[in-house]
């Protein structure tokens, strides 16, 4: 008996960890896209990029409950660590400076770790806020080092090829190739840390720190641990930037940079890895797609989406924000027709709120019985079929 | 015989309001002890102190004759003081198997572990499947904890604080709110924990008390009122003065 629930237990726990089909596909077809999509691999290395800084805030939010307005100071920090080594010759190998960045921008999350240690969701806001303002001036006042507002220039002077032989190129084949074999490396690592007992650990810090604490948890101790990696990991992800792009600059610190990693990593959904890197890709093409309509106004309809999923769940509210933004795109509205359309639209929605929520339930409802009904009947179906079929 | 957990002259203060008064207690090792008093006479306040949620105002804590008054409360875990809270502090989103697993892993040192997959440790998993079995939270233990029925999350309650294997178990009101229907099985539970576990139970229930403890402090006020052998505490005029809530003369 015990035997069977020891077993039972035991593939619980690592079930958990184990690689999905989902999983697979995802990276299959992230790796395909070397040989499939040649044209695309500027965008697709944006994409990677933002994929891996989102992936640092959802080991933060995600995981432990640590909200941040502030990500920018750890992305950018790497950026600036990454130009510089190389602009300076310090390290040129592109692979160990980058390495290098991130240990930079571990040790500033380390350091100001102890400052979103305590405090409410809205004190971290305030904190993490502060001190991405601080880093940006910092920059900005130290022109002499960083270039202030022109940027890090002469950074592309002396960085060597990767592993002295990979030289980043006009089209940005090898500069993706680089950054996606980064992004699955940190993502691996990331995987095994949220399986492993001290991920456990922050899970349960985030849904109770008073009961950790009562276990045995040196609650602070995670915390720490799991901010300073997140640095670093956002730290990468800027330098990967700066180096693919052989430039640093101010906007990598910016509060813009900030609040969107956030916006990402709440369209992907936090708390399950895949979260940022699905935002990053929803959230660029959405981008481009949109402002290929109207270059200017395109945040407006992502502000749109946002409330939308806010309002209506993830996948019901992009549904709802794809029809009615495809609408004013197909009847071909003027901007400010869409405006008005969409402004309606919110206002409507918003007040219909939880009326359409529960016909949402219940049309969920009445689809699953419906698909099972189906499901035993054409199951009974093959089996008569089948048995008549032996019987003659 | 030395106590195992012992407080000198514990003092709590809330600005101008005093919760916990020059109170001395010894526990000796395997006992049953009950704390009880009327409400507000600090009970709570001193399991908080004990595990190091508050710190005192003044006095001293002891643990085996060692001094662990200032100390983290995940240290004083990590020495041997488990709790249960009279309110539910679990984890809502994860199931019995992986709260009962990060206790014994917590207590096994690998909560650090970053590399390891969980359950990928057998002795952890044994120890495990014999908690689930031995709380009655076998048949539950794949489903999230918010889900389950108010008596198994107060069974999980006990669980998780007994999975740190702790010397000193501190049961705050463990059948607090439970229908009468389940009591008994949390009754059953706690009557049929190891003899060695030392048991300091805080408790309103006067038929669990007097059943369960071999001996007994009375709180009233902040204040160590009276302490003694149940037969002793349940005949003293002035226990019986204080649970009528007649007025206390001096």
């Amino acid at each position: 008996m015990n035997n069977k629930i020891d077993t039972a237990v035991t593939r619980f726990l690592t079930n958990r960890a184990r690689i999905g089909p989902f999983e697979l596909a995802f990276w299959i077809a992230a790796f395909a896209t070397i040989y499939l999509l040649p044209g695309r691999h500027l965008i697709l290395t944006e994409i990677a990029i933002w994929g891996l800084f989102a992936l640092s805030l959802d080991l933060i939010l995600g995981f432990a409950g640590i909200i941040s307005l502030g990500h920018a100071a750890f992305f950018g920090v790497g950026a600036y660590a990454a130009g510089l080594l190389a602009k300076h010759e310090v390290i040129v190998e592109p692979s160990i400076a980058l390495v290098f960045a991130g240990l930079v921008a571990a040790a500033l999350g380390f350091a100001t770790s102890f400052l979103v240690l305590r405090g409410s969701d809205l004190t971290r806001l305030m904190v993490t806020l502060g001190v991405a303002l601080v880093c940006f001036e910092l920059a900005n006042k130290f022109a002499d080092v960083t270039g202030g507002a022109d940027g890090l220039q002469g950074v592309s002077d002396h960085l060597a090829p990767v592993f002295g032989v990979f030289r980043f190129d006009l089209f940005g084949h090898n500069a993706y190739i680089y950054t996606l074999a980064w992004l699955f490396v940190m993502f691996v690592l990331a995987r095994r840390i949220v399986n492993s007992p001290f991920g456990l650990s922050l899970k349960a810090i985030k849904g109770n720190a008073l009961r950790s604490s009562a276990i045995g948890i040196a609650v602070n101790w995670r915390l720490i641990a799991i901010y300073t990696l997140s640095a670093g990991y956002a730290g990468i992800a800027g330098g990967l930037l700066a180096q693919t792009q052989a430039f640093a600059s101010l906007s990598m610190l910016s509060i813009d940079r900030s609040a969107d990693v956030l916006l990402i990593l709440i369209i992907g959904g936090p708390g399950y890895l895949y979260g940022g890197l699905v935002g990053a890709l929803v959230y660029r093409l959405l981008q481009d797609f949109l402002s290929s309509f109207s270059s200017r106004y395109w945040q407006f309809w992502i502000g749109f989406v946002l409330i939308m999923m806010v309002l209506f769940g993830r996948v019901y509210g992009g549904i709802i924000a794809a029809v009615i933004i495809g609408a004013t795109i197909w009847f071909d509205l003027s901007p400010t027709w869409s405006f008005l359309v969409l402004g309606l639209s919110l206002l409507v929605l918003g007040l219909a709120r939880e009326i359409l929520v529960k016909w949402i339930a219940l049309a969920e409802q009445q689809v699953s019985t419906w698909l099972s009904r189906v499901w035993t009947q054409s199951k009974s179906t093959i089996r008569a079929r089948l048995d008549h079929g032996a019987g003659a | 015989m030395a106590p195992v957990l012992e407080t000198r002259n514990l003092d709590k203060r809330f600005g101008g309001i005093v919760a916990a008064s020059g109170i001395s207690i010894a526990i000796r090792k395997g006992a049953r002890h009950a704390l009880i008093g009327p409400n507000g006479a600090g009970k709570t306040t001193f399991v908080n102190l004990l595990t190091g949620v508050l710190r005192p105002s003044g006095g001293e804590i002891l643990l085996d004759g060692a001094p662990i008054t200032n100390l983290e409360p995940h240290r004083r875990v990590q020495l041997g003081i488990a709790r249960t809270f009279q309110i539910n502090q679990l984890f809502a989103d994860l199931t019995p198997i992986e709260t009962l697993g990060l206790a014994v892993s917590e207590r096994h040192g690998s909560g650090r572990d970053w590399w390891r997959i969980v359950g990928s440790r057998a002795g952890i998993t044994v120890e495990v499947a014999e908690l689930l079995e031995r709380f009655g939270l076998a048949d539950v233990m794949a489903e999230r904890t918010a889900t389950l029925p108010y008596g198994k999350q107060r069974l999980l309650e006990i669980a998780v604080a007994f999975a740190c294997r702790p010397r000193v178990l501190l049961l705050d009101e463990p059948a607090a709110g439970v229908p009468e229907a389940e009591r008994h099985e949390i009754l059953a539970t706690i009557a049929a924990l190891p003899a060695d576990v030392t048991v300091l139970l805080i408790e309103h229930d006067m038929d669990i008390v007097f059943s369960f403890a071999d001996r007994i402090s009375v709180l009233v006020n902040g204040e160590l009122f009276v302490e003694g052998p149940p037969d002793d505490v349940a005949c003293d005029p002035r226990v019986k003065a204080v649970y009528l809530g007649e007025a206390l003369d001096g």
